[in-house]
Formats: structure tokens, C-alpha cells, sequence
């Protein structure tokens, strides 16, 4: 494996998988990659971003994400702080653009932003003088999702080339699903999207992806089948009948999983909702389920994040 | 009361009703058209007559926009009838057709009567008012088609939306036909465009932006030629964005229905790409549509499918705009930007030059029934002096409406108006602004 210098990582921001080169989505987990190990250790703590100042601005609810980038932050060294915006300003009418001006003049070095609108992390990122990183915005992108997903793969088998990876669910409103697709498509493996037709966007084949709308074909012969959350109040007639008709036809099964191959990898992004998405079974499948890897692997992946945006900050410091 | 008596000489007149297109002078007395041609003055101009030396600029009659917001009453922090008119007459706009989507909405005979009172007293080119077609925009009820119309409302439209139901529409329909009003639609289905930001399509999906498509604009005007075919009606829809919507207009003409339709600068100057990472200056309604259907556009002005170019100019303060996509307003300003971007389709040989004058002139005067958009003896006065081919850059700077939300700042183009006449008056003169 060639290790690519991080100095080679040309972007300021995370802002999305999109607009990522391969080299540059290896270099991201062969970091992460070291980051795992470090993390196994007892004594999990680094002095890497000793100084530097991570807030964590979250416009949307979130425990697991918030939770991993504060991990990452904490373990690098740096001081984070994190900002639940539904406490703060905004409910007073402050906009966005306001509460980013407001937090930059506060000087962070880091802001992993959340937002519920498509676009809002980028519209931030253009009024700060800080790495911006994107821990979610509307039905954009999650880039460290997908990172930590390929990570996941990765390090399970050995590739990411290749694989026919399928995934399922609530595509139309999942920025987990772009993220992924890009990153799988940039790293050569096979995308599948399996989700009846209300749940998959428009024009998502010019994405270079198959579309299916029935679960065994979709699954066929899938190195990785990748769950996503649908969304308890888009089940109640406006996109699927029900919760019961849609675990019937697209909720993972053994059944259904038959027809994946014999060792195929189970994901989700969580929260699971068990029993609809998922069975509880299969979920809980010690020999391919790999959900809670997908949460250690989340850290990781944060940290290597951190690690590389802020490096020509800790450049600049000059030889520490 | 005699005005002073105007000459302005050496100009291209170029009149699109009737073709001509010829060096002339014209002579203006009592901010009326006394007289124009190739030959008059061909001796020279009699004393006792102002003489405004026009050589190699164009002359010909102001335009008129069929569809603006003016911010009043109600909206003046975005937009008053002083500054839209000011925007209005240095884009060579000299008649202003204002959209009743105000607050409140233009829906009584009262107000129609008080917006009218005040452009007439504040406004320097022309307004005429459009008056809602139902009470409150709520799409519910029909407001009083012929008081209104007796009042002096224009035309008739709920603004931004369609009427949604199609037994209201029919009735409308048929009931304005008594009083041959003009009704104004802006087709769009509301439940398939419902929670819509842009254009569906590869790039709202890769955007992650909920879009609109291009359906839901098809079916609205596919069901209203339909209802204008039942009623007999008459129906102008305000602009039109898709392939599909310009080829129904065009089967709706060879059939004889009595319909028209205009399209707006920003819909044929650019496509969805332009709103590249979430640009909200780019964020309009009708949404700015794929490559394909902003060619048909062209193809449609050209063929005279569309009959009306219009500004659709919709003043958005910065705080409307500086929001993330899907929470930013809608709109593009327009009346100062719609000529140039014109013009675009006339100097990449796209559109005959009188015909695409006759989209901003004599086609709106046609359908609303306008004493203006033609050079002809005894009409107001109502004049553009067009350097057609100067090159320019559109700069925020020169925007005189109220709000800057245009996308097409540092956008070069060709063709600057140089003066523009109300009535004989000097509305705007490019020397003056510097």
C-alpha cells in the first residue's frame, strides 16, 4: 500500500465524499486505519491538537455522531464544545449565517456542523475562517459515515474494489446513501440501491448505481448489504402503506439474506428501528453484523478527519 | 397644456407591429407621437423644434412587462413604486404590469383604485395593476371579475400560484369571458411542486434538494387548455419553463384556443446549473429548468409560441436569500436586466430582432389591450433609445430596485438603453446617470 503524505489532502473543509479523490479517501482511512489501534489502548489520549478548539454545532438532534466527534475531539487533545442550537439562538431568530459569524469571532479551529437543510454546512463554511467538517446536512451528504463505513469494509475485506454492495431503504431522503455511493463509486466497487419506488430520488441512476425495487434481486450475490433508518413517520401512507407491509417486502431477513453471498457483511447506520428496517436476529448476527464496529470505526475516522484538516494549522504552529 | 415639440433624428425606428425597421426621425408634441419615418426631416428640422441627434442608436417603443412585484402595499422594505420604476426606466421598461400578490393582496376595488392613485402619483414610467382572481390568492372564491375590471385592473391573477381547483378555474373561466378580462396563470400543479425548491432533476438529486418537475408545470397547462377549450375563456399563462409546456401551447394554437404565454430572461438566459453549490440568487419560480428546456424556450420565442418576454421581477431582501436553499424566497429582480438578456437571443442569431422587440411591446400591448407598444400617431410617447450593440457588464451597482437579489451580476452583455421617454418625458437618460 502506498501511503499518501497528508499534506497531499488539498481541502479545507470536509464539506462532502464528493469532490474526494481515491488517493485522497485511502489517505483519510489509512489514517483512521492507525487511529483504531490507538484507540484499543488504554491510554487513548494524544496531544495532537493540544490548543486547537473543536465545537461541535449541532442544528439537529443527535446523540451518536455528537458523541463520536466529541470522542475524537477529546482523544486528539483538543477542548470541544459542543452546541445544541436547538437551546441557543436560532429559536430567537438568529439565522445561520449569524451564528456562524458569532462563532467564528470566538476563533475555533474546527466546527463539525449539522444542519437540517441540504447545503447549509457549505453556506456555512463559506463565512468562516475555520475547518469546516460536514457531520450531516438534510439529504446531502454524511461524509464520516461513508468514511467510516469504508473503513468497516476495509479492514473486514481487505477491499473496497470490486465489492457489490447493496443498500436498502429510505434512499430519497438519506444523505448516508449519497455519501456512500460516491465514495463506493470512487473506490470501484458495484452499487445496488434497493428501496420501493417512493423511496428512491429521481435520476439516481445517473449515478452510475443499479436500481431495484424487489429485495432478491437486489441482494443477490451482495458482498455487503448496508440497512438504512427509515423514518418512522414517512411509513404511515404518504411513501410505504405501513411499517407492517414494508418490513414484509423490503425488512432484512435471513430469508431475504439468503441470496446475498454466504458471508455477506450486514451494516446499518443506526439508530436501527428493529423489526422494521431490520430483524432483530440478523442484527444481532455476531458473524456478519458489524454495526458496532461501525460505531468503533466512527471515532476512528473522526480522529483521522481532525488529524489531517488541522494539520497545516499544527504546521503553522511550527515544529511542536 | 402644449408641450414642447421634440425631434429625434437619425435613429433605426424599429417598430415590431408593423415590420418596420428603417432610419428615421420622430416628432414628439404633447408627449404624444406626432409623427416618424424615413423621410420626415429628410430636409432638415424646422426651428422652434427640439432636436435630439439619435444616430446608430435604435428607437423604439418602450417595453412592457407583463408580470413584476412592486412591494406595495405592504412589502416596501423590499421594493416601492419609486424604485421599481426607477429600475423600470433604466431597463427601457415604460408600462409596468404589477402582480396583486401584495399585502394585502389586490383583491377590492378600493385598492385597485389606491395602488393605481399612488404609481400614477409616485412612479416614474407607467403601472397598470393587476387585480387578484380570488379573494385573498386563497384559490376559494372568485373576486368581483367586472368591478374590478371597471376599476381599472388589467388583467387577473393569484400572483405566484395557480388556481388549484379545476371546477373554480372553469368558472372563472367562463365568467371573465363576459367581461373579456385577461386571466393570468402561473402553471404549476401545487401538490407536485409542494415542498419543491428547483428542478427535478440529476442535479436537485445529487444536491439532496426536494424538487419540482417539469410535470407538474405540464399537467397545469395541459388541464387549463383543456378548461379554455370548455369555456371559450381566454388565458394567459405568466410564464412557462419546459419543453413540454411550449410544445402544449404550440397543438393549443393549431387547435384555435385563445391562450398565450410569456417566459422570463433568467428561464432562457441560464439552466439548473447555475445554482452550482446551492446559489440562492438562483432560486426562482418557475425554477430554472434543464439545457433542453431552455432551448425549446429560445425555440418557442423564436417560432412565436411564447408571445410575451417578462421580467417576472420578485425583489428578495438579503436576509431572504442568505439562508440556507430550501429555506431561501423565491425570486430574481428583472425590469432592469430583461432587455439585455434579451437581446442575448438576438445577438447569437437565435431571434429576429423585431421579434423578439414584439414580446416586450406590441404582443403584451395585444393582449392586455394597451394604448402602447407601437410607434404610432397620436400614442403616448413612449419610447426607448437602444444602443443595441455596445457591450457592457450588468453590475449590482447599477440596480436601482430596492434588493440586489439578481444572479447575473458581472454577466457581459450587449445593448444598454440610453434614454427612456414617458410620455415625451425623460423617464431616464443614460448620459445623466454617469
Amino acid at each position: 500500500m502506498t501511503v499518501v503524505p497528508a499534506s497531499h489532502f488539498q481541502h479545507r473543509h470536509l464539506l462532502g465524499i464528493e469532490g474526494l479523490s481515491p488517493p485522497e479517501i485511502t489517505l483519510l482511512l489509512d489514517h483512521a486505519e492507525a487511529c483504531v489501534e490507538q484507540n484499543r489502548r488504554v491510554d487513548k489520549k494524544q496531544s495532537l491538537l493540544r490548543g486547537l478548539t473543536q465545537i461541535n454545532l449541532f442544528f439537529e438532534d443527535s446523540t451518536r455522531t455528537r458523541t463520536s466527534f466529541e470522542l475524537a475531539g477529546k482523544r486528539l487533545g483538543a477542548d470541544v464544545i459542543n452546541m445544541s442550537v436547538s437551546t441557543s439562538a436560532v429559536k430567537k431568530g438568529e439565522t445561520l449565517i449569524d451564528t456562524a459569524m458569532t462563532l467564528n469571532a470566538m476563533r475555533p479551529d474546527v466546527l463539525v456542523v449539522r444542519h437540517g437543510a441540504s447545503g447549509a454546512v457549505q453556506l456555512l463554511a463559506q463565512k468562516v475562517d475555520c475547518a469546516v467538517i460536514n457531520a450531516g446536512d438534510g439529504a446531502h451528504e454524511h461524509p464520516t459515515q461513508a468514511l467510516l463505513d469504508a473503513l468497516t469494509i476495509r479492514r473486514r475485506l481487505g477491499r473496497l474494489g470490486g465489492l457489490v454492495v447493496a443498500i436498502c431503504g429510505d434512499i430519497l431522503h438519506s444523505r448516508v446513501a449519497r455519501s456512500n455511493i460516491c465514495l463506493l463509486n470512487a473506490m470501484g466497487a458495484q452499487v445496488r440501491l434497493i428501496a420501493p419506488p417512493t423511496l428512491i430520488p429521481s435520476f439516481v441512476e445517473r449515478l452510475g448505481v443499479e436500481v431495484h425495487h424487489d429485495m432478491r434481486s437486489g441482494l443477490k450475490d451482495a458482498d455487503i448489504v448496508m440497512m438504512l433508518r427509515l423514518q418512522l413517520e414517512r411509513m404511515q401512507g404518504a411513501f410505504v402503506p405501513s411499517t407492517r407491509e414494508y418490513f414484509h417486502f423490503y425488512g432484512l431477513d435471513y430469508d431475504k439474506l439468503s441470496v446475498a453471498k454466504p458471508d455477506a457483511l450486514i451494516m446499518h447506520p443506526g439508530p436501527m428501528n428493529r423489526g422494521i428496517e431490520i430483524d432483530s436476529e440478523v442484527a444481532d448476527d455476531i458473524h456478519r453484523s458489524v454495526i458496532r464496529e461501525q460505531v468503533e470505526m466512527g471515532v476512528a475516522v473522526r480522529m483521522a478527519v481532525l488529524e489531517i484538516l488541522t494539520g497545516r494549522l499544527r504546521n503553522d504552529r511550527g515544529g511542536e | 397644456m402644449s408641450g414642447p415639440r421634440q425631434a429625434i433624428v437619425g435613429a433605426r425606428l424599429l417598430d415590431p407591429a408593423s415590420g418596420l425597421d428603417a432610419v428615421g426621425a420622430l416628432l414628439i408634441e404633447d408627449g404624444r407621437i406626432a409623427d416618424f419615418g424615413p423621410r420626415l426631416f429628410a430636409d432638415g428640422v424646422p426651428s422652434g423644434i427640439e432636436v435630439h441627434d439619435a444616430a446608430g442608436l435604435a428607437l423604439a417603443p418602450g417595453l412592457i412587462d407583463m408580470h413584476a412585484f412592486l412591494g406595495e402595499p405592504g412589502r416596501e422594505h423590499k421594493e416601492t413604486l419609486v424604485t421599481a420604476g426607477e429600475a423600470a426606466a433604466a431597463g427601457g421598461v415604460t408600462t409596468i404590469v404589477a402582480t396583486p400578490n401584495t399585502d394585502p393582496v389586490i383583491d377590492d376595488v378600493a385598492l385597485v383604485e389606491f395602488v393605481q392613485r399612488r404609481a400614477d402619483e409616485t412612479c416614474p414610467v407607467r403601472v397598470r395593476q393587476m387585480a387578484a382572481l380570488t379573494r385573498g390568492l386563497k384559490g376559494q372564491e372568485m373576486t368581483e371579475i367586472g368591478l374590478l375590471r371597471a376599476a381599472g385592473a388589467i388583467a387577473f391573477t393569484d400572483g405566484d400560484r395557480a388556481v388549484a381547483e379545476a371546477r373554480l378555474m372553469r368558472r372563472v373561466l367562463a365568467y371573465a369571458s363576459a367581461f373579456d378580462a385577461t386571466l393570468v396563470q402561473v402553471p404549476e400543479e401545487p401538490s407536485l411542486a409542494r415542498d419543491g425548491v428547483m428542478n427535478e432533476g440529476e442535479m436537485s438529486m445529487r444536491l439532496g434538494l426536494s424538487g419540482i418537475p417539469a410535470m407538474a408545470e405540464t399537467i397545469m397547462v395541459e388541464r387549463d387548455l383543456r378548461l379554455v377549450e370548455l369555456t371559450g375563456g381566454r388565458l394567459h399563462f405568466s410564464h412557462v419553463s419546459t419543453a413540454a409546456a411550449v410544445a402544449a401551447l404550440g397543438a393549443a394554437r393549431a387547435r384555435g384556443l385563445r391562450v398565450s404565454a410569456g417566459a422570463a430572461p433568467h428561464s432562457f438566459a441560464l439552466n439548473e446549473t447555475a445554482i452550482g453549490e446551492y446559489r440562492t440568487y438562483c432560486k426562482v419560480n418557475p425554477p430554472l429548468r434543464a439545457e433542453a428546456d431552455r432551448l425549446a424556450l429560445v425555440a418557442g420565442i423564436a417560432d412565436g409560441t411564447i408571445d410575451v418576454i417578462s421580467s417576472g421581477h420578485r425583489p428578495q431582501d438579503q436576509e431572504s436569500k442568505r439562508l440556507p436553499f430550501a429555506q431561501a424566497s423565491f425570486g430574481i429582480i428583472g425590469l432592469q436586466t430583461m432587455l439585455p438578456l434579451a437581446l442575448e437571443l438576438h445577438h447569437n442569431g437565435s431571434v429576429p430582432l423585431l421579434r423578439l422587440l414584439a414580446c416586450m411591446t406590441s404582443r403584451p400591448a395585444e393582449l392586455l389591450g394597451l394604448d402602447a407598444g407601437r410607434l404610432l400617431v397620436g400614442r403616448p410617447a413612449d419610447l426607448v433609445l437602444i444602443d443595441l450593440d455596445r457591450p457592457w457588464i450588468i453590475s449590482e451597482r447599477e440596480f436601482r430596485s430596492k434588493t440586489k437579489n439578481s444572479p447575473f451580476d458581472g454577466r457581459p452583455v450587449q445593448g444598454r438603453v440610453i434614454r427612456t421617454l414617458v410620455g415625451g418625458q425623460i423617464a431616464y437618460d443614460r448620459k445623466r446617470d454617469g
